[in-house]
């Protein structure tokens, strides 16, 4: 009772003036504009050619040129470093919005904004978020995140790639597994171990450019969605940084990347809603198009059943995510929220997906409608930054301790 | 010259959205309706921006006519680049009738009140289609008008207008102060960047009446009905030209 009392506090407080949560609903002006403007990006330069992105597995670079331009790109960077300077809410709804249109270019959007630039803007020094940074915030370079390995995916601690000293320099051996964008990334940030009987307290994260010698890619991954953005191994064999290369303290790696993941995970939400409510969008136009028993379906009451329950799954996953955006916004914890937030979005859109292609029949299982995209888009979202798994641990965790008497 | 330029912006229900008729005939329905900016007054303030940017102009002033929701409109033309905002503050019954008549006299009035060195407008809003407004503000002004236009350059105290018509595209030089409307293939309009989004929150939008400005916004016309377009019936497949010839001679068309 007292965690929620305080709970609601925080939020009251964090939204400014006497705004209140149930006025979550409304946005600000400033958001409400900017979403809008996604919006509108997404219905004219996304929505008609994501189905040939797809199909082609082609890398959208000119759409991300111009989500660059329009600070899409780098989201929450302070305006001196060549962002937008907005919030966290801010980067949730563009996510979302970009995502609606393609979820591909959804997700270069939330690695680069998360992933990449996210533990660097946090744990880098002024020269490090200048060279590291700035560049990869017109759209021209994205950068991504190399956590996982063949070996190890949820278990992070366990990871093996090895950062060894030599010669006044890092020299970075070792694989690094299902990396999002590695194919059109001019940087890295990586988790290599300096110690490994220190286990998860030897990681350490390092800023690798690309491409670098020593540093070589692995096939792209033949998906089964996100297709146009590329998915690969990243293989270290000697790779020689300079000392100044390390993000953050030595031995601070773990730490870095599960706070990045936290951040990363409202990003995945926001692009999980944005499957889901086009799932819900092409579902709902159906059922008024197309007729059956002499009437459109949309009279039917197991499709208003269908498109109701969609409908709630997302606006609470939606509320969900704004509410963890808003915590971090306020400086807040919001641990658990992320994760309440991912693990309910991506379950939406993995349901609304799959009700959706149920409500188009036959024409949900063909490509000539966008409903069998949405749903290979949406599968990986349980996946990713965290799974489903690993986000009910998250919460259970959170919700013990808040409830220790 | 003010180096100032007035541009118009409307809010009008978005294009994507299909339309539909009150079951009273007596207009659209536009309650929960997504609206935005008129295609056309982007392609304009898009042209006024651009100038800016060139340094051929100073200052681009963003003018809406309506109710409370018009300011939305200027916002965004605010987060597209222009400098400030004017919000002329039209409701109830006058709004419902609020035509290019109206909207021209105020748009005259605010370009004396603003030293203006150009109005630019879209050539038509996409709801009432009228294509009047640019043409009666020249004429209240006794400017000079490029209208349809799809290029424009301006040099010093003249404008080249390039305007798409019938024949093709007529050139034409006019002195400023003018009056420009915007066609299709003027430019393509700029997403607002965020950077812009947020700093378009501190930038002024002033509020006046039509009474502030001396005018009078009655109608001079009356709406009797408002239906739907007829149904596109089948047509007929004929074999050949004669027939052709024939069927058309048989309809009374020919």
């Amino acid at each position: 009772m007292a965690a929620l009392f305080t709970a609601r506090r925080g939020l009251g407080a964090c939204l400014s003036g006497r705004r209140r949560l149930s006025q979550l609903a409304e946005l600000p002006e400033t958001h409400q504009l900017l979403r809008q403007t996604c919006r509108d990006f997404a219905d004219r330069e996304l929505i008609p050619i994501a189905g040939k992105l797809d199909k082609e597995h082609a890398y959208p670079a000119k759409q991300i040129q111009d989500l660059g331009a329009m600070g899409v790109m780098a989201i929450e960077v302070p305006e001196e470093l060549g962002g937008a300077g907005m919030d966290y809410l801010a980067y949730s709804l563009a996510m979302e919005e970009i995502s609606r249109g393609c979820a591909s270019t959804g997700v270069v959007v939330s690695v680069n904004n998360s992933l990449y630039i996210g533990p660097i803007l946090k744990n880098g020094t002024e020269e490090q978020k200048k060279k590291w940074i700035t560049p990869f915030t017109t759209g021209e370079k994205v950068g991504c995140f190399c956590l996982s390995e063949p070996g190890n995916g949820s278990d992070a601690g366990a990871a093996s790639t090895t950062a060894r000293e030599d010669g006044g320099e890092w020299v970075l051996s070792g694989t690094k597994a299902w990396i999002t964008n590695s194919w059109d990334a001019s940087a890295a940030v990586v988790f290599a171990t300096t110690d490994r009987t220190l286990k998860h307290k030897g990681i350490s994260a390092f800023l690798v450019p690309m491409p670098h010698p020593g540093l070589s890619l692995g096939k792209k991954e033949d998906k089964l969605g996100i297709r146009a953005s590329s998915t690969a191994n990243v293989i270290l064999e000697d790779c020689r940084l300079p000392l100044d290369h390390m993000l953050g303290p030595r031995g601070a790696g773990f730490k870095i990347a599960m706070q990045t993941l936290d951040s990363g995970r409202i990003g995945v939400a926001s692009q999980a809603l944005g499957i889901a409510q086009a799932s819900l969008e092409c579902a709902a136009d159906y059922a008024h198009k197309r007729t059956a028993f002499g009437a459109p379906i949309g009279k039917l009451q197991a499709i208003q059943f269908k498109l109701a329950d969609m409908s709630v799954a997302v606006e609470s996953a939606r509320l969900l995510t704004w509410k963890a955006s808003l915590l971090r916004d306020a400086g807040k914890p919001f641990t658990k929220e992320a994760a309440m937030a991912k693990l309910s979005a991506s379950e939406a859109a993995t349901f609304c997906s799959h009700q959706a292609i149920q409500v188009l029949g036959g024409m949900g299982y063909v490509s000539d409608m966008p409903a069998e995209r949405h749903y290979r888009d949406a599968r990986i979202t349980e996946i990713y930054e965290g799974t489903s798994e690993i986000q009910r641990l998250v919460i259970g965790g959170q919700v013990l301790k808040e409830y220790q008497s | 010259m003010s180096g100032r330029v007035l541009v118009g912006v409307k809010r009008v229900i978005d294009y994507a959205v299909k339309i539909r008729v009150k079951p009273d005939n007596s207009g659209v329905v536009t309650d929960g309706v997504k609206h935005s900016m008129n295609p056309f007054c982007e392609i304009a303030v898009e042209e006024a921006v651009k100038m800016k940017e060139k340094k051929l102009i100073k200052e681009v002033v963003a003018v809406s006519c309506g109710p409370q929701q018009a300011q939305e409109t200027i916002r965004t033309a605010l987060a597209m680049g222009a400098d400030r905002g004017i919000h002329v503050e039209v409701t109830g019954k006058d709004y419902d009738m609020l035509g290019p008549l109206q909207v021209s006299k105020i748009m005259a009035a605010l370009a004396k009140k603003e030293d203006a060195q150009l109005i630019i407008l879209g050539k038509q809003a996409i709801d009432g289609d009228c294509n009047q407004t640019g043409q009666m503000t020249a004429a209240l002004l006794d400017w000079p008008q490029g209208t349809f236009a799809s290029e424009v350059s301006l040099e010093g105290d003249t404008v080249k207008v390039v305007r798409e018509i019938d024949g093709g595209l007529e050139t034409i030089k006019i002195n400023t102060p003018a009056v420009l409307t915007a066609d299709l293939r003027l430019n393509t309009p700029r997403y607002a960047t965020l950077p812009n989004i947020m700093k378009a929150k501190k930038k002024k939008i002033a509020k006046v009446k039509p009474a502030d400005l001396g005018l009078d916004m009655t109608s001079r016309l009356e709406v009797l009905r408002v239906d739907e377009p007829p149904q596109r019936l089948a047509g007929v497949k004929v074999e050949t030209v004669d027939d052709l010839v024939a069927k058309l001679k048989e309809t009374g068309r020919l």
